[in-house]
């Protein structure tokens, strides 16, 4: 890939030892040179599948057959997972549905880059991140259905829960993953934001605290293009937003974000470059939201047809298909079974999601406080008495 | 008060191996109110330390380490240099567990010092509580003595919800000798300060001296009054309040922040509610201007003191002081 720094992957991990790093960097002008070299990401795209499914060369060694394979699977099973979602909202089962159609590559190329001890930080269009961790899609859904807020554990699977203010989750990650190290956790955070939620405060305080720190932290940017209708050029005058890590001290990678092989080997690079001390990475991915920011958004008002043609061109599941098809890694028979096993999947979705589970009105209460105040218990029987009169008239 | 703040903090690291100190300034300077004196140098660079000059990021860190099993206790240098934190504070650190159906608890302490009266300049002296106090999922609790500092401090810490904990800065310097333990009211509580049977004198943080200089004042004019130090502002200790309000008929609340949509016009709400059969007269309230925090040589006009106290008192339909 484009050069991590070999000789400091395994440099000490305790907080401080960037800081005085630094200072003893900025003495010499040549290792100022080396470090910020370090830094700075390609020019263009990193790529291991070009568009037209062809290997590329001199970007580095595809990830092997194994996950490949893997990949592709759980890319079809995501991209039916979220027609089924968007389904859904037509049917009224789901108040709201921001579709991450076209990024699935990042998704599920960022989810099976981490390790089991990870963990993942998404925001409300990474539910395919999500389902690719092996959270119960129904759990998943949850958020969206408006039933409640989060739908799983956070704990079970090391998935916080789906962030809606935009780059708060940055900060979060910061936070769990720098904890980790200061209890000798061998766990490192993904975070997940997008274009718009680069510009966002947050965002940067959060590569600041991790540069400092030397946090074990991989930012990966899905630049869809798009802040709702707000395109990359009303949004950024950077080069790229990979150079957003830079002025921070943290290391910059720019990628083919529809190119499932470079998402998941630059996601998996970080994540065992910060396992092992490293400290935090930068990735933005290239890609486009090929629906609209959700269904009740209407794309055409900002965005010519022409443009999303020349992205379905680009279509990460065609293009990792391709590949697997002209390397005898899938072939007809072993494409429809996984096809079934997505049309399972969206079937036990559906029929799932067609069931009304009651809800427990008390529950509002019981989770403003871990020990329960007295406004809140006099409020609670307020309302089950209200509940009771209504019940009896 | 600093003393007591910094004992609870020592003893609350020495007791729990998960407690972290951290914030701008906490460690090589001790804070900037020396809050945090030598911390950093008795329990090392890793438990207490100084963070980049970004209040989110403070508070934003603190949450995740939170939801990693620690027990972050953060400064916010001064109550307005907290504003960039709010969003953290509100969307997240009061909500996690909440929107987590109880799985994830965040026990983080925002120590924020509050309040004027040191004669500072602008932004280092707002009183910010009505924004926390109006959000469900905080506590918000405020001390008005050294020996309910450390004791507030040491209850905040081991509390499994967040705790925005103000700290009054005039009342940093007051040197009052105190045995500094944990046995107390609970964080939930209302403490009274001094007992009396004509009026209920409620206030809280800096305004606590002030509201018993002038319970005192108070006698000489034939009032026996009874203060109320509130210590927790959410959730509110209706119990005891309510009980100091009936025996007395008559209260008036005093804090220091605006009065429009300030923290007294709910005590004064929930004291209506509760106590209206028993009261003498409305229930006044003795607060800060309307204006947005002065420039020190005028604070003075701005703030309560026991003369404006001693004027509401006098408000309260007395038919023998007419």
């Amino acid at each position: 890939m484009n050069g991590r720094r070999s000789d400091e992957t395994v440099e000490q991990v305790r907080p401080g030892t960037a800081h005085r790093e630094r200072d003893a960097a900025v003495t010499t002008a040549a290792t100022d040179a080396a470090r910020i070299e370090g830094l700075l990401p390609s020019q263009t795209p990193l790529q291991l599948i070009d568009p037209q499914g062809r290997p590329t060369a001199g970007h580095g060694a595809l990830p092997p057959p194994e996950a490949l394979r893997r990949l592709y699977r759980d890319m079809v099973v995501g991209r039916r997972f979220d027609t089924q979602a968007t389904a859904l909202t037509k049917q009224g089962r789901l108040a709201v549905y921001p579709s991450s159609r076209g990024q699935e590559a990042c998704e599920v190329g960022a989810a099976l880059a981490m390790r089991e001890q990870d963990w993942l930080f998404p925001t409300y269009r990474d539910s395919v991140a999500i389902v690719s961790r092996s959270v119960d899609p129904i759990e998943v859904l949850c958020l969206l259905r408006g039933e409640w807020h989060c739908g799983y554990d956070p704990y079970e699977h090391r998935v916080a829960p789906q962030c809606t203010p935009l780059a708060t989750n940055t900060l979060h990650a910061v936070g769990l993953a720098h904890a980790a190290r200061l209890k000798g956790e061998d766990t490192i955070a993904v975070v997940l934001l997008g274009d718009g939620a680069s510009s966002e405060g947050d965002t940067h305080e959060a590569l600041n605290f991790a540069g400092v720190w030397n946090a074990p932290v991989v930012f990966l940017v899905q630049n869809n293009g798009y802040a709702i209708s707000v395109p990359l050029a009303k949004q950024t005058a950077a080069p790229s937003l990979a150079y957003k890590g830079i002025g921070y001290g943290v290391r910059s990678v720019l990628i083919d974000g529809n190119d499932p092989a470079v998402v998941y080997a630059s996601v998996r690079e970080a994540v065992e470059g910060a396992a092992a001390g490293g400290g935090p990475t930068l990735i933005e991915a290239i890609t486009y939201r090929m629906e609209a920011h959700t269904n009740a958004d209407d794309a055409s008002r900002y965005r010519a047809d022409a443009e999303v043609q020349r992205w379905l061109a680009r279509d990460p599941l065609t293009r990792l298909e391709t590949y697997l098809r002209e390397h005898d890694l899938l072939d007809d028979e072993r494409a429809a079974a996984v096809q079934a096993e997505a049309e399972e999947f969206a079937a036990s979705v559906r029929e799932r999601m067609n069931q009304d589970d009651e809800l427990d009105p008390a529950e509002l209460f019981e989770h403003v406080y871990a020990r329960p105040t007295a406004q809140l218990v006099a409020q609670r029987q307020e309302l089950l008495a209200e509940l009771g009169n209504q019940e009896d008239a | 008060m600093a003393g007591a703040l910094n004992a609870a903090l020592a003893d609350a690291l020495a007791d729990d191996p998960r407690v972290l100190v951290f914030g701008e300034d906490v460690a090589a300077l001790g804070g900037v109110f020396r809050v945090t004196d030598g911390l950093a140098q008795r329990f090392g660079e890793t438990r207490v330390f100084d963070t980049p000059l970004a209040e989110s990021g403070i508070v934003g860190t603190a949450i995740g380490m939170a939801m990693n099993g620690l027990v972050p206790v953060v400064e916010m240098q001064f109550d307005a240099f907290a504003y960039p934190a709010f969003e953290q504070i509100t969307s997240h650190l009061a909500k996690l567990h909440n929107r987590t159906r109880g799985k994830v608890a965040l026990p983080v302490v925002v120590r924020v010092p509050f309040g004027g009266g040191i004669g500072g300049v602008e932004h280092h002296c707002d009183s910010s509580e009505a924004y926390y106090t109006h959000t469900p999922g905080l506590r918000v609790v405020a001390p008005g003595t050294p020996a309910d500092a450390y004791l507030l401090l040491r209850q905040a810490i081991a509390c499994p919800d967040p705790v925005i904990f103000l700290e009054p800065k005039r009342r940093y310097w007051s040197r009052e000798s105190a045995e500094l333990t944990t046995n107390g009211p609970g964080i939930d509580s209302a403490a009274i300060r001094r007992a009396g049977t004509d009026v209920t004198l409620i206030g809280y943080g800096g305004t606590v001296g002030t509201v018993l200089d002038a319970a005192e004042a108070a006698t000489a004019e034939g009032w026996d009054v009874e203060v109320i130090d509130l210590r927790s502002l959410s959730p509110f200790d209706d119990a005891t309040v309510s009980a100091s309000v009936r025996r007395t008929g008559r209260a008036v609340v005093v804090h220091e922040a605006s009065r429009f949509g300030g923290y007294g016009a709910e005590v004064v709400a929930r004291l209506t509610e509760q106590c209206f059969h028993y009261l003498q007269a409305p229930i006044l309230r003795v607060t800060g201007l309307d204006i947005p925090y002065p420039p020190p040589k005028l604070e003075q006009h701005h703030l309560p003191d026991v003369d404006r106290i001693l004027d509401a008192i006098a408000r309260l339909q007395w038919d023998d002081h007419v």
